[in-house]
């Protein structure tokens, strides 16, 4: 099959990319930086080919998306910090190219790659089934965009295989979101917990996000799949302290012992997002008040009918997924 | 003013819009007038109102102020086949204005012309709330031919004479108040939804409120209450008396009343007034319920549950009067209840008194109390079976004289004991029901369990009496003992038990003797037949209110005949029971029995030299003890003289049930009683025993996922109903081993039903013949029962249901963990495992386990997801045993500290279940031996 993965240059845009290509399809990647995969050779197909370009440029899409069989589209603006503009070029822009070239070049199937935060005010989501995109009640410009960008992906489902597929907290060795803040904070013995850490919350092993991404490829026109939005995770929900502890235990870090009341962190980050707004820094604040309410509430899913749907399970447990982690630090591939 | 009949406006919390229709008939005074109803059956393009329900039609009738949206939740799940239609009285809801004043008589003409407009010419269950029972019962009389069934709650048709009417209804009904109260201010509207518990969210009390916006609205509520005949000459009162009178011509039909026990408006009182005129009821009350029973208990679920094992369906099963209708029908072929669950013929039987009066043993010792407290020679106090026998005799012709009658329910307030003996078997002999309820349930639990029995007759020793006082609990009160004068004045004590037994000998006048079973006495009626009630038990409560448990006559003659051949006990055995339910067996059993001295509602004062002096003082064969009372006597039994070392030494065997035994603790038990079999019968209030194990096959057959409770005795079976995906136990019964599920009994001593508890009894007992104990486990190769949990208790995750005490027994073994708990977080069918854990030392507060101790807990519990480990300080464990966990309240707790706190978290609003088939808790209530 040829595959054309948009946004390679992440952690699971770069996995997914690979794992396509280690499979034997003809995979090509599209991102404005180079991927570092351009001419790789995994396994038994071509070597991956790159396109780099803006996602929102019409003509770079159309030309990428040309002769492809499927898309994963993963390219996208993602954190708190930037305009309304920027993050609507990139998602909402971007995903209204992918969608229309795919249309235009009757690419039969699309797995548009969204976040959990598309459906997302603040309420703690316990066993939670995917609900709709919801892009008034959303919080932050990224989650707004992203629900309008999932809205427009699946509104192609008349003509396209299109599924949408939220993956919860991809995390895993090279992972410099999740894991990568978490580690640098802690070095910097600036990691707290907010509250008593309680909330369970669901989290993905960056290779069960990659299986999933594909099992969505190969199941995109089944009946089942056209059209929906999944969440998908490990399925093993567990509380933001451990997941902080295991974190840190694997890159030999001491779990956090300082606690942040939620009404505090909630202030705080609110003020840190004016303040790096009025002095237009570019990276993201240390605390955000979205985040600070996300890592006080419990967001696990039912994985059930995702299951199912995509005849996907995860392979990588937790447990083994820290090792993995652990290993990975030890390596001192961080460094 | 008339104002025409209209459409509800959209947006009404949990009303379709789509149910919504306007009919025209004409009223009693040939007007034509137009009502809005609700209809589950109306469809785009269909031809309205013309079709018949396929099945029947379940037609709801609303009271005052409300309309029918109450009935919202039977709309939107109607009972599979049938048909759901709501009406709007005429002036009511969304109905006309017609600017009259109509009154009873009036409004069940409207119903009927109503109907015949709607063409509901099937067969017909009603419901009806409220004013809306009178107006349905009428309807009913009027159409017996449709009638298939009727569902009342919270209703009246009668003002017991004995008492006055309701002091909410007298106020409203004052003249000075009746206008303002519930036509110009929406007063008494909104104090009808206001009574709902818990209470209603504002959404739902104003689409109550909806359709009655103005005072123009409103004058119907006013009407209604107008209507209420607390005199005799108001015109209504003839009406109502006379269908009150005609309530028997609905005998054949099939009823339930589903009650709301905390209704200021229509008490108990009323209930036990349509109780009397309609005998044929099914009645469930909902604990915790109030007036506004729509919105307070789960009437729809209810429904689902009576209508298919109550009411016969098809055009041709109308029921003729007079015939009992509703055999429980099934799809499978059912595991047939074989010879255990038949019991021996009447001819054949032997009362529960019969052993008091055999000649041979009437000057064996049948009662030993420990001696009284100012004996300074410490001698027990000794009452002959020929004592016994006499004094049962003459209460029994005593309680007679004073007015209990046969059938009449007696709460015996009294400790184990001679006195409590000598009540029991002479309410027995009488015919009248004990009710026994266990001071255990804490004084709420109590109040809640006599006011859900009802007894005509109180008989409690001073302190039950005071309580009685206090918490105004229902019956005509007996004092037991030395009763002071005051209390006798404050606590209305009419009689004392030594009175009425002097009384009874002056009547049977014949002194101290026999009890004579087979002549004819004039003091007292027949004595009961088999079938009669007999008793009245209640569950523990440790998951939720305690369930009243019918026994008649013939089951407890099989469980005293179940514990004889079980224990093969015989004329040489003596009993020392620790336990109250088995202490009252001595007597039928024809052996001496003792309660050793120790306060029998708290276990855990009993001491090894109390126990000593008791086996000492029978020359005890037999102890029975609850596992609390056990683990204190193993506590003190370094303080054992050599005497008393001696005394224990003539037990052959010990028994120890009401909750799970740990072995450790029967080993240490072997050397204070080392000649003794240790045994763990396993049952259930509603049966017991079902299963028995020694301490020997205990350790024979190791750990596993539970606790091994061993094989039925003889006389009982056991079947598993297979669990499905989400942990409900749908299957089929089998006797397979290996196959979990809810363990099912059979056996001639299983209860006779809950009482007033009728949904929950047909959940129990929809295999006939079989009691669903809400106990989860399989069989094992060896025919032994495995308990690995609780129905309610299992934790349904996306990999299947998984039970708690296996889980529970490997973190137990974890050093520093005192006591564990496995509960399940999230919703029904993707739930994730929680193990809560009590740790020596104790935490100061609850809180996240630290990680070693969660590796731990993972590593011993390896083929389950625990998704967090809990510490507490302590688990909170039910009374009357101490051990077992409450599960449902860590649960919830577990769920809120997990669900962390947004900052701004809606909070829903639970409904008390009636119906719930698993994820209910106070169903059953067994709990491993």
């Amino acid at each position: 099959m040829k595959v054309l993965v948009t946004g390679a240059s992440g952690l699971l845009g770069r996995d997914t990319a690979v794992a396509l290509a280690s499979r034997g399809d003809e995979v090509t990647v599209l991102q404005r930086r180079p991927s570092g995969l351009a001419g790789t050779q995994a396994g038994a197909g071509p070597p991956i080919r790159e396109v780099l370009g803006d996602i929102a440029d019409a003509e770079v899409v159309r030309s990428a998306v040309t002769g492809q069989d499927g898309i994963v589209h993963l390219a996208a603006r993602v954190g708190v910090v930037g305009t309304e503009e920027e993050f609507r070029h990139a998602n909402i822009d971007g995903t209204l190219q992918v969608v229309s070239a795919a249309r235009a070049r009757h690419v039969p199937r699309l797995v548009h790659v969204s976040t959990p935060s598309v459906a997302h005010a603040g309420e703690p989501l316990v066993g939670a089934a995917a609900d709709q995109a919801d892009t008034v009640h959303t919080i932050g410009h990224y989650a707004r965009t992203k629900a309008r960008a999932e809205q427009l992906a699946l509104h192609a489902a008349d003509a396209l295989g299109v599924v949408a597929i939220r993956p919860h907290l991809v995390w895993g060795p090279g992972d410099t979101q999740l894991v990568g803040r978490i580690v640098a904070r802690a070095r910097a013995g600036r990691l707290a917990l907010i509250d008593d850490g309680a909330a369970l919350i669901d989290t993905t092993y960056v290779d069960n996000a990659v299986d999933a991404l594909v099992a969505a490829l190969d199941h995109a026109e089944d009946d089942a799949v056209r059209g929906r939005a999944f969440v998908i995770s490990n399925g093993q929900p567990r509380t933001v302290a451990e997941l902080l502890a295991r974190i840190c235990r694997a890159a030999g870090l001491p779990a956090p012992h300082r606690r942040v009341p939620l009404g505090v962190a909630h202030a705080g980050g609110a003020a840190a997002e004016r303040l790096w707004a009025r002095l237009g820094r570019t990276d993201d604040p240390p605390m955000t008040s979205f985040l600070a309410e996300q890592l006080a509430t419990a967001h696990w899913f039912d994985q059930r009918e995702v299951r199912a749907a995509l005849h996907w399970e995860p392979r990588v447990g937790l447990e083994e997924g820290f090792e993995r982690l652990a290993a990975w630090f030890a390596a001192g591939a961080d460094a | 003013m008339v104002t025409t009949a209209r459409l509800p406006p959209p947006g009404i919390e949990g009303l379709d819009p789509a149910w919504s229709r306007l009919v025209t008939a004409v009223d009693a005074d040939a007007v034509e007038r137009t009502w809005h109803v609700l209809d589950s059956e109306v469809t785009e393009g269909t031809g309205r109102g013309d079709e018949v329900a396929r099945g029947g039609t379940v037609l709801c009738v609303h009271g005052n102020p409300t309309w029918s949206y109450a009935f919202r939740e039977v709309l939107a799940a109607p009972p599979a086949g049938w048909r759901v239609v709501a009406v709007d009285h005429l002036d009511m809801g969304y109905s006309e204005r017609t600017g009259t004043h109509r009154p009873l008589a009036r409004r069940i003409d409207d119903l009927g012309r109503l109907t015949a407009a709607l063409g509901l010419s099937g067969p017909v269950v009603l419901l009806a709330h409220d004013w809306g029972g009178p107006i349905a019962l009428g309807w009913a009389l009027a159409h017996r031919d449709q009638v298939a069934g009727v569902v009342l709650t919270n209703t009246a048709v009668h003002q017991p004479e004995d008492a006055p009417a309701p002091s909410l209804i007298r106020s409203a009904r004052l003249p000075a108040m009746l206008e303002t109260v519930t036509v110009r201010t929406p007063a008494f509207l909104r104090g009808a939804t206001a009574l709902s518990r818990p209470s209603l969210p504002a959404a739902v009390r104003d689409a109550y409120a909806a359709p009655y916006a103005s005072a123009e609205r409103r004058a119907a509520i006013g009407g209604f209450v107008r209507d209420i005949p607390l005199e005799p000459d108001h015109p209504s009162a003839a009406v109502l008396d006379h269908l009150a009178g005609r309530l028997g011509e609905l005998a054949g039909v099939p009823v339930l009343l589903l009650w709301g026990p905390k209704d200021p408006v229509f008490s108990d009182r009323y209930l036990h007034d349509l109780e009397a005129r309609l005998p044929q009821a099914d009645v469930h009350r909902v604990e915790g319920a109030s007036h506004l029973t729509p919105e307070d208990a789960d009437l729809a679920g209810a429904l689902h549950r009576w209508i298919p094992a109550r009411v016969p369906m098809g055009p041709d099963a109308l029921p003729s009067p007079g015939r009992r209708t509703g055999a429980p029908e099934t799809d499978t072929a059912p595991l047939a209840a074989g010879e255990a669950a038949t019991a021996p013929a009447d001819g054949q039987r032997t009362p529960l008194w019969a052993a008091l009066a055999e000649p041979h043993r009437a000057d064996t010792d049948a009662i030993v109390e420990p001696p009284a407290p100012g004996d300074e020679l410490r001698r027990p106090r000794r009452w002959t079976f020929g004592e016994l026998a006499g004094d049962v005799h003459a209460l029994a012709a005593g309680l007679h004289a004073h007015g209990v009658q046969p059938g009449d329910r007696v709460a015996c307030m009294v400790p184990p004991g001679r006195e409590l003996a000598v009540l029991l078997y002479a309410c027995w002999r009488l015919g009248a029901v004990v009710v026994v309820a266990d001071a255990g349930l804490g004084p709420k639990g109590l109040s809640r369990a006599l006011r859900s029995a009802a007894p005509q007759h109180l008989v409690g020793i001073p302190r039950a009496l005071a309580a009685a006082a206090a918490l105004r609990w229902p019956g005509r009160r007996i004092g037991a003992g030395e009763v002071p004068a005051a209390l006798r004045r404050s606590a209305s004590v009419e009689v004392t038990l030594d009175q009425l037994i002097e009384r009874g000998y002056r009547l049977i006048d014949h002194g101290p003797g026999p009890l004579a079973t087979h002549e004819p006495d004039d003091a007292l009626p027949p004595p009961p037949a088999a079938d009669a009630e007999a008793a009245i038990a209640f569950t523990s409560g440790s998951t939720g209110p305690a369930k009243g448990v019918v026994y008649r006559h013939r089951q407890l003659e099989a469980q005293r005949d179940a514990l004889r051949r079980a224990y093969a006990i015989g004329d040489d055995d003596r009993l020392v029971a620790a336990f109250a339910p088995f202490a009252l067996y001595g007597p039928a059993l024809g052996i001496t029995s003792m309660v050793p001295d120790m306060d029998v509602t708290a276990p855990a004062t009993l001491t090894a030299a109390a126990l000593a002096d008791a086996v000492a003082a029978t020359e005890a064969t037999l102890v029975f003890a609850s596992p609390a009372a056990l683990t204190n006597v193993a506590r003190t039994a370094e303080e054992l003289r050599g005497d008393q070392r001696t005394a224990l030494a003539g037990v052959r065997t010990l028994m120890s049930a009401g909750a799970p035994v740990p072995a450790a603790l029967l080993r240490r038990l072997a050397a204070v009683v080392p000649s003794a079999a240790a045994h763990t019968p396993y049952g259930m209030t509603e049966c017991l025993p079902v299963a028995d194990i020694d301490l020997t096959t205990i350790e024979a057959v190791g750990p596993g996922n539970g606790v091994c409770v061993g094989r039925t005795i003889p006389g009982v079976e056991v079947a598993i109903s297979p669990l499905d995906a989400n942990g409900a136990a749908t299957g089929a019964l089998v006797r397979e081993p290996g196959v979990t599920g809810e363990v099912c009994v059979a056996a001639p001593h299983v209860k006779d039903r809950y009482d007033r508890l009728a949904i929950t009894e047909l959940t129990s007992s929809r295999d006939p013949g079989w009691h669903r104990s809400g106990d989860v486990g399989p069989l094992d190769a060896n025919g032994r029962l495995w308990i690995e949990g609780r129905l309610a208790h299992l934790i349904s995750t996306a990999a299947g249901p998984v039970t708690p005490v296996g889980i529970e027994q490997r973190v137990e073994a974890i050093e520093h963990v005192a006591m564990a708990a496995a509960v399940g977080v999230g919703p029904i069918g993707t739930q994730q495992v929680v193990v809560v854990v009590a740790t020596d030392p104790a935490p100061g507060s609850r809180q996240l386990a630290p990680l070693t101790l969660v590796d731990r807990v993972r590593s011993a519990v390896p083929e389950v997801d625990i998704a967090a480990v809990l510490v507490v300080p302590k688990l909170p464990v039910d009374i009357r045993h101490q051990s077992k966990i409450d599960r449902a309240r860590l649960g919830r707790e577990a769920a809120e500290l997990l669900a962390g706190r947004g900052l701004g978290r809606r909070r829903r609003r639970p409904e008390a279940s009636v119906a719930d088939d698993n994820a209910d808790p106070n169903h059953g209530d067994g709990g491993g031996s």
